[in-house]
């Protein structure tokens, strides 16, 4: 699984993207961040608060429930500013 | 229709002169250009966003704004990177047979660009910099197009 980091959460947690094998458990965004949380104090600080994050699957923002399956492109970053 | 996700400045002129030459059946031509504001000492902006997702995104609200505003054409160019106070940051062209629609349709571009579109703004003055937070009226704006 791919996973990318912008903005803020990039810089919360030193890098822009990594590709991981999260547990079977790991079933969508939110498992997704709680499993990274326990794995490291810099992931619980990016994402402790959810209201301030979105996510976006196979480059298609997604609800936080949305499910989640191996060989996804997932991406994680606070609301967004363009204009 | 074209998008484009770009780290260069653009021409306004050139590019409604190249969606408008040769055309007779195009009446009104709206262009919106959003540019970097120097408040509270900003300096400069600098323009994250997600390559691949970015283009996708921007296809998909032109090819809406086209439909929903039976617009001739339209345009979107959307600059990332280190911008200045003043530089431009975006351009919206919108052609149709009446003003109407191209008013519209510009205004319906930028509201959906500000809150669908994934780049991110950090601005600096000089000596630190901070991301900007998203406006909660901005979503409200886009909100009323549904």
């Amino acid at each position: 699984m791919q996973i990318l980091y912008f903005s803020r959460v990039r810089e919360a947690i030193g890098k822009d993207e990594e590709t991981l094998t999260p547990p079977a458990d790991v079933t969508t965004v939110d498992g997704l961040l709680n499993w990274l949380s326990t794995k490291d104090e810099g992931y619980e600080q990016a994402f402790k608060n959810r209201d301030g994050l979105r996510a976006a699957v196979n480059q298609t923002f997604s609800p936080m429930d949305a499910p989640i399956k191996h060989g996804d492109e997932i991406a994680i970053f606070p609301p967004v500013t363009g204009g | 229709m074209r998008i484009s996700v770009q780290e260069q400045d653009f021409s306004i002129d050139k590019e409604v002169e190249a969606l408008v030459r040769g055309r007779g059946d195009i009446g009104a031509v709206a262009t919106f250009s959003g540019l970097v504001r120097g408040d509270n000492g900003i300096t400069q902006m600098t323009l994250e966003h997600y390559p691949g997702m970015t283009e996708k995104q921007l296809e998909a609200i032109a090819k809406d704004a086209m439909k929903r505003f039976s617009l001739d054409d339209c345009l979107i160019i959307h600059r990332y990177g280190t911008l200045k106070v003043g530089e431009r940051i975006v351009l919206v062209i919108t052609l149709s047979k009446s003003r109407k629609a191209a008013f519209q349709g510009a205004e319906f571009l930028m509201d959906w660009l500000k809150t669908q579109a994934p780049f991110w703004k950090k601005e600096s003055n000089g000596n630190e910099s901070k991301w900007v937070d998203a406006k909660a009226e901005d979503k409200h704006t886009q909100e009323k197009w549904k």
